[in-house]
């Protein structure tokens, strides 16, 4: 337990009948915070293309359609679930169940907002802060892959079979870009946890926009990591497991009903929870100015604010992910992997190390501009040089 | 910018007007001669001006058509002529609204109102029999509760017919060679390509003359 309790003010006191309830409670806080911005995603995802063509979107389902996706999950509900003859049934029935887990517990470290007391209990406004913190984050992903892998191959199906294949190199693949990326974060922070990776980017006047939060110190990582990320959650541009063109549908083609409702749960859930690291890694979190119209260690500001904050973010970065959706084209799948084996990973990876320097240039009071210079040039021959012994497109066929 | 061109190109979009047509709702205008469900017309004085006479069925290419004529009864006839169509059946499952069927007719006694928008639940729907496709005593078409009436698409039921040349002449065209319709009278020619008429050949006043 200590291990993941982290830094969570809760359990400083032992853990007692109270904490119990209160860790249930925030459990399903939590996952019904998940599951309504999944609705709520998918209705403002179809609204935002619609109003990008020229078109209304959903406007039937409640006020502006807000429920459409209620709807829709409720019909898929109650639709007929096949089950293929060749399909391994243990195994084809647990994996919508694994690919959703591993999404929703990505998203119990992310902290949504500051610390706040119930009673005589304090705790922090985040389901868990273990000190693993953000190596949580890259296990759970990796163990969403087995959802999709164990899906395409239970299936007893080639099209899934293939779909899977694609989205487990894929993702394995970006994976190392998306951890190389974090560390160029850790590296600055010092360290793991969510909650101190936060607590770092606090909001002291509105100085702290360039000077505290992460996204300019770390701008290289940043970006990184959210072409990383997009390509990691199977998001267009990079949603190869399911190219409708080549493989009709990926590895969930044999999936109906409530099953196949649950595979895109847990897609979705995967884009907030991405959406939701990439603003505590770098936007800060739940930090942001406060109301100064009210005490500064009031209910408002210590419950409201950093949560709208925090939601204020989210759906900025949330809607960048619906814009790109709807401006890019899918990638060929050799340039998708050209891009993360060939240029993200090998960035990213220097990127790390030249912060790293930084980081020791500062702690040992040498000059840190005439470091960064040297450590950036380095940096940039050392990937001349990686590029320019990468074999181009069509040389190994010279070659052999 | 190059490769991000398109994000600008997607959120300016974002700004301009929506072209969506809130469609049950509304109706998107249709020309006037656009090919919809038939309608079987009348005289203005409210007879049938179908005959029996079948060449609508013989010319169907779809063969969606059924026609039976009958003589018409001395004491209250049908149609004008001698025998009128007792039978009239338009299977719109097959129908592919070629208007050839318009075309044939020698009594003008079907032509095409502008409604398309029309979801039967059954065959026996779908099956149009005389009684639904006749118009009723105002001239309009029956309104059959399947189909969605807005208003305007029974205004001009016979355009097309009263757009194409007369016996096939060309140079009948535009020239009034058709009776009268209930609820409307004689209509004027459907005119939409051509402004003047050309000239008739001398000593000739036009078709039916």
């Amino acid at each position: 337990m200590a291990v993941f309790a982290g830094g969570d003010p809760l359990f400083d006191h032992g853990i007692d009948l109270t904490v119990v309830v209160m860790l249930i409670v925030k459990t399903f806080v939590v996952f019904g915070l998940l599951l309504v911005s999944v609705l709520l995603y998918i209705w403002f995802m179809r609204k935002v293309i619609a109003d990008m063509q020229n078109r209304i979107g959903p406007d039937k389902a409640g006020p502006f359609g807000i429920l459409q996706t209620l709807a829709d999950g409720v019909k898929l509900f109650f639709k007929e679930r096949t089950t293929p003859i060749a399909a391994d049934r243990p195994v084809y029935l647990l994996a919508p169940f694994v690919s959703a887990l591993a999404a929703f517990l990505a998203f119990a470290i992310v902290p949504f907002g500051g610390a706040v007391r119930i009673g005589s209990h304090a705790t922090f406004l985040q389901l868990a802060d273990p000190p693993v913190g953000i190596l949580w984050l890259l296990a759970m992903s990796g163990l969403g892959v087995y959802g999709v892998m164990l899906a395409g191959w239970s299936s007893g199906s080639k099209y899934p079979l293939l779909g899977s294949v694609r989205a487990s190199a894929q993702v394995l693949s970006y994976e190392a870009a998306v951890g190389l990326s974090v560390v160029g974060v850790l590296v600055l922070t010092n360290t793991l946890s969510t909650r101190g990776i936060v607590g770092q980017q606090a909001w002291h006047s509105w100085d702290s926009f360039v000077s505290q939060w992460l996204w300019l110190p770390a701008i290289g990582a940043f970006i990184i990591f959210l072409i990383a990320a997009t390509a990691e959650t199977n998001h267009p541009p990079f949603d190869f497991s399911e190219a409708e063109e080549e493989l009709a549908g990926g590895y969930h083609i044999e999936y109906s009903g409530i099953r196949f409702a649950i595979f895109y749960l847990a897609e979705f859930m995967n884009v907030i929870t991405m959406s939701a690291i990439a603003v505590t890694l770098f936007l800060g979190g739940p930090s942001g100015p406060w109301l100064t119209l009210v005490a500064h260690h009031g209910w408002v500001n210590v419950w409201i604010v950093p949560v709208f904050w925090f939601l204020l973010k989210l759906w900025a970065v949330l809607y960048g992910t619906v814009w790109i959706r709807a401006s890019l084209p899918r990638l060929r799948y050799d340039l998708l992997m050209n891009l993360g084996w060939k240029v993200l990973i090998e960035a990213a990876f220097l990127w790390a190390m030249v912060t790293g320097v930084i980081v020791v240039a500062r702690d040992r009071g040498w000059n840190v501009y005439l470091t960064a210079f040297a450590a950036g040039a380095a940096a940039l021959l050392v990937y001349g040089f990686l590029m320019a012994c990468v074999p181009r497109a069509g040389e190994l066929e010279e070659i052999r | 910018m190059g490769r991000l061109s398109g994000f600008r190109v997607t959120l300016t979009q974002v700004f301009k007007p929506k072209i969506t047509e809130d469609f049950p709702k509304e109706k998107r205008p249709k020309p006037l001669r656009f090919h919809g469900r038939h309608v079987l017309n009348r005289y203005e004085d409210g007879m049938e001006k179908c005959i029996g006479c079948e060449l609508c069925a013989g010319v169907c290419p779809a063969r969606c058509i059924y026609v039976r004529g009958a003589d018409n009864p001395p004491d209250a006839p049908v149609s004008p002529g001698e025998r009128y169509g007792f039978v009239y059946e338009i299977n719109y499952l097959r129908c592919i609204h070629c208007d050839l069927c318009v075309e044939a007719c020698p009594t003008e006694a079907i032509t095409e109102t502008n409604l398309f928008e029309y979801s039967f639940h059954t065959r026996r729907e779908a099956i149009y029999t005389r009684e639904e496709l006749l118009v009723g005593d105002d001239g309009r078409a029956k309104r059959q509760p399947w189909e969605l009436w807005l208003g305007g698409e029974d205004d001009e039921t016979s355009a097309w017919m009263r757009a194409t040349s007369p016996s096939g002449n060309a140079e009948y065209e535009g020239r009034v060679a058709w009776s009268g319709e209930l609820g409307f009278g004689v209509r004027p020619p459907e005119r939409g390509q051509l402004d003047e008429l050309p000239a008739l050949p001398a000593g000739d006043d036009g078709p039916g003359s």
